[in-house]
Parts: C-alpha cells; structure tokens; sequence
C-alpha cells in the first residue's frame, strides 16, 4: 500500500482528521523548508504540500505569490525541489509528501525526466493546479506507473457531472477547494461548502479533504467537521515570511513560524 | 529573404485548427485551475452556438461598420515604396479604427458574447492599454462596470491610454507583482475571474489564453483579412504577394493571416520584438528566437520565454503591446509547419520605421505595427516592383509619442 494512502486509511479507523500544511520549497531558502518540514511532522502534520515555487501562480493569492517570489529569488529550481526531497527522506520515510505547483517548469524538465525524479525523491503525490483532467493523460499515466498519486482539485465551480470525471482520475486525496478564487481568500458560506462535500462523498471512496481559506483554529475545526481533513496554506507561508532570508533561523525560530498547525492538531485532539 | 519558392505544401486540413479541445497540433489546450473551467466551457459553449447564429454576425457588422467605421482602407504607400525601391507597399489602416487599433475589433465581438451571458462586469488585461481603451469602451456603451488590470511599468509608460481609460469610466487597477508588465496583468485578471466568475466576463486581448479564446479573438480580427483580400482584388487585382503583421499575442497577425492561410501563394511574416537583438537575449520574440521551447502559461501551450528552470523570463520591448514572453498557440503552430515565418525587428529599427512612416506618409504608427513596418521595408528591397506586400497597420501612435520623446531626450 502507498504511503499515502497508509497515512488516510489509518486516520480512518482512528476517525483522526488529516491536518495537510502547505509551504513553498526554498521559502525563505531550502535548509530553512527542511527544517520547517521536520518540525511540522512533529507538530502532528499528517501529509505535507510542498509548493513547486513558479514566477506566475495565477491561481495564488498575494500570500503564496510572496512565498514563490522568495523561493525564487532563493535561487530554488526544480531539481533543487527533488534534492530537498531526498534530504527530507534521510531523515523521514513516514510522512506523505504532496508536490504541488504549476506545470511550466514540469514541461521544461520534460514528463520523462520530472516522473525519474520524483520517483528517485521519493515523492508521494503530484498536484498540478493548472494541469486539468483532460490535459493530464500523459503524465498521469507516467506517475501511475512508478506509484505516484495525481491529484485534483474540486471546485464550487466545479459541475456533479464533472466532479465524477475527476474522482476516476484522481488519486490519493480529492481536494476540494473551499471558495471561488485564490489561495488565501476569504470563507463565506460553510453551509454550501457542507453541501459540496457530502455530494462529493457520494462519488467517491477517496478521502476528501478542504483547503484555501482556511487560516485559523477556528475554520480548522469547522471545515474538517466535514470532511476529512484540512490543507492549511496561506495563513502558514505568512509566519514564514517572517523568518529571515539569511538562513540563520533558530530552531525557536522555526518552532514559532509552525505554531498555527500544534494548535490544529491539539484543538482536533481534544 | 524572400524566396519564391519557398513555401511548403501542408495539408489543407492541418490549417482548420483548433480541435474541439482547442488544440493546434500539441499547442493551445485548456490549462487553468478547475475553478474556471466551467467558465471556460460556458464561453465554449456560447461561442458556438452564438457563431452559427446570423443576428449574433449581423449585430456584429453593424457596430463594425457604423461604430468602428469599418472597412479599413487598404493604402498605397507610395513614398515608403519609393524608399524600399522594390516591391509596392500596402498599409491596412486598422489605425482608423474608433479607439486607434485593431483591437477594438475583437472586443466588440466579445461585448456581444458578455451581453448573450448575461455578464454584468467585464474586465481585461492590457498591455499598451490600447486593449484596455478598446475594452472600456464597449463596456461603456453597455453600461457594465469595468476594471482594467495593467502592470505598473505600463502604466508608467502608456499614461494617456491610462487616462482615457479613465475617463471612460473604467477603473485601471495597476499591477505591482512580477515584472510589473503585461504577464502579470493577465495573472491578476485571471485571480479576478477566478473570485467573480459568476457575474464577470473576461474579454482577452489577444489570441492567447484558455480554449476557446484563441479561436474567437481570431474570428473577430479575421474580418482584417476578408477586407484585404477584396481590397487587394479590386485594387491589384491579385492576391498579395506577401503579408507582414507585427506579433504580441499574435491577434492582429492571425486576423490578417487567417482568411489567406489556404492560398500558397500569399507569403506571411510575423514580426516579433526584436529589443535590444535577439543575440542580446533582452526581446520579446519566442518564435523567432532559436533558443525558446514550448511551455505553458496563461492558459495554453505554446513557446514561451522561459529560463531553464520553467519561470517566465521578463521581456524587453520599446513597445508595451509586444512586451510579452508568449505568442498565441495557433502562430506555434504555424511556425512549426512552416506556413508562416517569424522573425525579429529590434527597437532601433522600429524607432526609424516610426520615424519614416511619419514623415513620408503622414501617419503616425504605433510603436508595434512600426515593427511590421520595419520588416517590410527590407522585405520590400529583396522583392520586384510588380510585386505586392500588404502591412498591417495595427494601430496609431499618438499613445507612443511621449514614449518616442523620452528615448529621445525631449521633453513635452
Ligand atoms: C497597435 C497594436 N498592435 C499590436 C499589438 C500586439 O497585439 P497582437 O499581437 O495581439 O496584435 C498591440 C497590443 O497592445 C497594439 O496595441
């Protein structure tokens, strides 16, 4: 069984919630990403999204734009991604790791080249935000054959009919954005977003789980009441973005830039 | 340069793209977040429908005709002939156009489109901001609120269509992310449809974008080439012997190539922006620079200026409508099948172009069509007299002279 789905079965049978922090590799720079990995598994993350920094996120809020715009300016390519990965792995062969990001560096390393090495990193799951289901054959397929998951999104946006294509082609997890719009925005209506998911829970077995919008305990334990887990991004990459770009963060450092995903995880405890 | 026989034979139906998907060859597609797929495929969906249906082209050549003030005259530019001395020089006065290009064409097909949706807001990207004038103003006249995403960088340097934006009652949200240029502009338009999907319409400027935009911004700036293909017959009674059309996004081009695609005999040249020369790796020229290779952005797959770690490189162009990494997906694809041939004029020669299209002729072109210019008049040189080359003038100038001065140390 994959690492992944391990990781969602067991929480099943516990009917523990997946707590899934996403952070951009090379923000503010890459020890700093490995260090902020370790920690927010002992923190209690059960998956981590690392974001794939590209020079174009059209579909991220200022937030996110700021953290890839770090992660750049930290020289952070996507090979650099793939070695932090390793690195990750020395240290960590539990805890899932989702890559996350656009699908122009992807093209330009070339699907043959990107399946190697992610394979070779050890990679979980791939979430390509401007790669939609029809336009994912061939490198779905790839990732398949070397036991990575793809997965995609669900939006409000996103038609019933439509929202089954996707379950059939989607592994892993079903992420189903929570509001019309970029990462960062604000909830509105969890009424709506109650309706979606129990919907989407019809269609498929695969653990669905809320992300965008989610920045506080608060929605934490409104939007993983229903569903099975949450993916908290924004309101992490923020505190990042208070850690120095010199690469002299301290551990306490560090322990205070995660502090929102402990306190995730202890109000989901009790 | 140009060579008579030069040109391949493809096959007919190589040239009907896109798919259904919007694919020409392995380029264009659909590449957006699943939030506006919906949308993307509503438009698809009433597009289709809205072009098999009469009243929708009927009302479209109306406004063409009594707003824009369509035909364009097709002119003889005798002095520029004089002094290419070789081929006859045609301009195509898309710079007559109501609001002073040729963009103005594709946004009252889309103002159409926004009006059959129900759509009660309307936004665009822009680049030289003559997109955005043409934009604001079809929105004016239906009454929408409009908002105009525009990079920093091109605010600073396209301040009157800024103003005139303004003054048409849309509001220019200035764009402080990436490079501050016309990219970044059409990432935050795309976040803004992304939360307003619901009641706001996206009118692109160009041929770029998701499916199925490339298709229906071409079809409204095809009416570029019907008109020149009967201006030419009565005219000169052939066909052109050759078409020069400069490139940003590619619209203006595609709506001169396109009606001509099929007839072998009419040679295309797509004019990118050269910058400071393509050696120099400062332009905005992905098709006609050898070290560029497909990528996606903005919806489609298509070349793309791009560093070998996949981020989008910044582009260098005198001209704010050319500063653009990449090219609508259907121009990849004639390059790759050879039909039509990209090349690069750089600033430098598109500064003299303006200057000698000015004084010879009396029109003041737009810093992008003075690219197209540039190419003609070498291109011209290398052609017979009995010969005919048909340029698209994509737009007037009088946005660029405040430019034009400022590179020239003069102060208005
Ligand atoms: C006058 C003029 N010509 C050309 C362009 C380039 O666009 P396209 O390549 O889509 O015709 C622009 C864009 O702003 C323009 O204003």
């Amino acid at each position: 069984m994959s690492r992944l789905s391990e990781v969602t079965k067991r929480a099943a049978i516990n009917g523990q919630k997946l707590l899934i922090p996403y952070l951009v590799a090379g923000d503010p720079n890459l020890s700093a990403t490995e260090k902020l990995m370790h920690q927010l598994v002992k923190d209690g993350a059960d998956i981590i999204e690392l974001g794939i920094p590209f020079s174009d996120p059209s579909s991220d809020g200022p937030v996110i734009q700021l953290g890839a715009e770090r992660a750049i300016a930290s020289g952070t390519s996507l090979t650099d991604v793939c070695e932090l990965m390793k690195k990750f792995r020395a240290k960590n062969s539990a805890t899932p790791v989702v890559l996350m990001g656009y699908l122009n560096p992807i093209e330009l390393m070339g699907y043959e080249e990107f399946t190697k090495e992610v394979s070779k990193a050890d990679v979980d799951g791939v979430l390509v935000v401007d790669m939609p289901p029809a336009e994912s054959f061939d490198l779905r397929q790839r990732l398949r054959d070397v036991d990575i998951d793809t997965i995609f999104l669900v939006a409000p946006t996103t038609g019933i009919e439509r929202a089954k294509l996707i379950t059939e082609v989607c592994s892993g997890y079903l992420y189903y954005v929570s509001l019309k719009g970029v990462t960062g925005g604000a909830l509105i209506d969890a009424n709506a977003i109650r309706t979606r998911v129990s919907e989407l829970r019809t269609l498929t077995e695969l653990p669905v789980v809320i992300g965008f919008g989610i920045k506080d305990v608060d929605s934490v334990l409104k939007m993983s009441d229903m569903s099975d887990g949450v993916i908290i991004g924004s309101a992490l990459v923020s505190e990042i973005g208070k850690l120095s770009v010199t690469g002299d963060e301290t551990s306490e450092d560090v322990e205070a830039a995660t502090k929102l995903i402990r306190d995730a995880r202890d109000a989901l405890q009790v | 340069m140009f060579d008579q026989n030069s040109n391949p034979s493809i096959p007919q139906q190589d040239l009907e793209g896109p798919d259904e998907l919007g694919h020409f060859g392995p380029y264009g597609g659909v590449f957006v977040g699943e939030t506006l797929i919906s949308a993307v495929e509503e438009l698809a969906r009433v597009y289709e429908e809205a072009s098999k249906d009469s009243a929708f082209w009927e009302e479209y050549d109306y406004d063409l005709n009594h707003y824009v003030g369509r035909p364009s005259p097709l002119y003889f530019a005798a002095r520029l002939t004089s002094l290419a001395k070789g081929a006859k020089i045609f301009l195509k006065r898309e710079d007559l156009n109501h609001t002073g290009a040729h963009k103005v064409n594709n946004t009252i097909g889309q103002a159409l489109l926004a009006k059959r949706m129900g759509k009660t807001r309307i936004i665009a990207e822009t680049g030289a901001g003559q997109h955005g004038v043409a934009t604001a103003t079809v929105a004016a006249r239906l009454g929408l609120d409009c908002f105009i995403y525009m990079g920093a960088e091109d605010i600073q340097r396209q301040a009157p269509n800024v103003y005139r934006m303004k003054l048409l009652g849309a509001t220019v949200v200035s764009v402080e992310s990436g490079s501050r240029t016309l990219k970044d502009a059409m990432n935050e338009a795309l976040r803004d449809w992304a939360t307003n999907v619901d009641n706001t319409y996206y009118i692109i400027g160009t041929v770029a974008g998701p499916h199925p935009y490339p298709l229906l911004v071409r079809d409204f700036q095809c009416v570029i080439g019907r008109e020149t293909r009967k201006q030419a017959l009565d005219q000169f009674g052939k066909l052109p012997d050759a078409l020069v059309a400069c490139v940003g996004g590619g619209s203006n081009a595609i709506g001169m190539f396109h009606p001509f695609l099929k007839d072998a005999e009419v040679f295309m040249y797509g004019v990118e922006a050269g910058g400071d020369g393509l050696e120099t790796g400062r332009h905005a020229a992905p098709l006609s620079a050898d070290d560029v290779s497909p990528g996606v952005l903005h919806g489609n797959r298509t070349y793309l200026m791009a560093d070998p770690n996949g981020q989008i490189m910044e582009t260098h162009s005198v001209s704010a409508g050319l500063d653009y990494p990449g090219v609508g997906p259907e121009h990849s694809w004639l390059k790759d099948m050879k039909r039509v041939k990209y090349v690069a004029a750089t600033d430098k020669e598109a500064m003299q172009a303006f200057h000698e299209t000015t004084q010879l002729e009396g029109i003041i072109p737009a810093l992008e069509s003075s690219h197209a210019v540039a190419y003609a008049l070498k291109l011209a040189s290398a052609m017979r007299s009995d010969q005919n080359i048909v340029v698209n003038m994509s737009g007037r100038g009088d946005k660029d002279i405040e430019t034009v001065a400022r590179l020239e140390g003069i102060t208005l």
